[in-house]
């Protein structure tokens, strides 16, 4: 199973700071292990961030992204408290949420 | 994995007819954009294809996307760029990599209430030109930004 996500929100002025580190290997396609075999993609396609529940990002990807995908958005008009969820599908459809409220300015 | 790879090229050739119509879509209705992932953009293998596939014909040169990122990568498997777009009504941002097998590498759709920012770390074959592509009130802006890569990371 999908490893969890690690997210953080802060709140800065009326805009949550959303910084987000997903566990995901990331293959091309075209990196070769030990034995010469071509390692298939798996990549993650699909990231949406939600912002109570309604969709702030819609994030497409390639294999292009690095491994253990690193993304950071700023949602405009957020409040500490606020539910800032993340959903990550990858191209065989596993899929993984995980959800923080967002915490006020330190 | 040759017959994986065959079936794939078939895939592609045949998604290659239906971008010509639903490039005009996109530009048209701009909402779709979000809808499906884009299939012939990111399996793209020439930069030109790519950018067609995000509808972007008529890109005009923007100081208002500023990026972020090392003038020299010295890991290829991560590049961190972030992009900041001043423009107002940003809808989305598109990050390519002239030089990757794949060049289209992201494409974040903002429309929702996010700022127009985003940040992350895309893998890099070599050095190479990397272009953003943000999309606000219909229109497409581009900037770009040379990455020397010391050692790829797409191997």
């Amino acid at each position: 199973m999908a490893e969890p996500m690690k997210i953080r929100a802060t709140l800065q002025g009326d805009v949550a700071d959303v910084r987000i580190l997903m566990l995901h290997p990331m293959e091309t396609g075209q990196r070769k292990d030990a034995k010469g075999q071509i390692v298939p993609l798996h990549f993650i396609q699909s990231v949406i961030v939600t912002h109570n529940g309604k969709t702030v990002v819609d994030a497409q990807w390639s294999q292009a992204i690095s491994r253990n995908p690193f993304l950071g958005v700023h949602v405009k008009g957020a409040k500490a408290g606020d539910k800032i969820a993340v959903t990550w599908t990858d191209n065989k459809n596993e899929k993984r949420t995980d959800e923080v409220a967002v915490a006020a300015a330190s | 994995m040759n017959v994986l790879r065959r079936s794939f090229l078939k895939l592609t050739a045949g998604a290659g007819a239906l971008t010509a119509a639903a490039a005009a879509g996109l530009v048209a209705s701009g909402q779709a954009w979000a809808a499906a992932w884009n299939k012939t953009g990111f399996e793209a293998k020439a930069y030109a294809d790519a950018l067609k596939s995000l509808g972007a014909t008529n890109l005009v040169q923007s100081k208002d996307i500023v990026i972020t990122a090392p003038d020299i990568a010295e890991n290829g498997a991560v590049v961190p760029v972030a992009v900041t777009s001043k423009i107002p009504n940003t809808q989305s941002i598109s990050i390519l990599a002239e030089n990757n097998p794949f060049p289209l590498a992201a494409t974040f759709d903002l429309s929702g209430g996010s700022e127009g920012y985003v940040s992350t770390r895309i893998k890099m074959g070599k050095t190479s030109n990397v272009h953003i592509v943000v999309k606000a009130d219909g229109k497409l802006y581009t900037a770009a930004k040379e990455i020397k890569v010391t050692i790829g990371g797409c191997g």
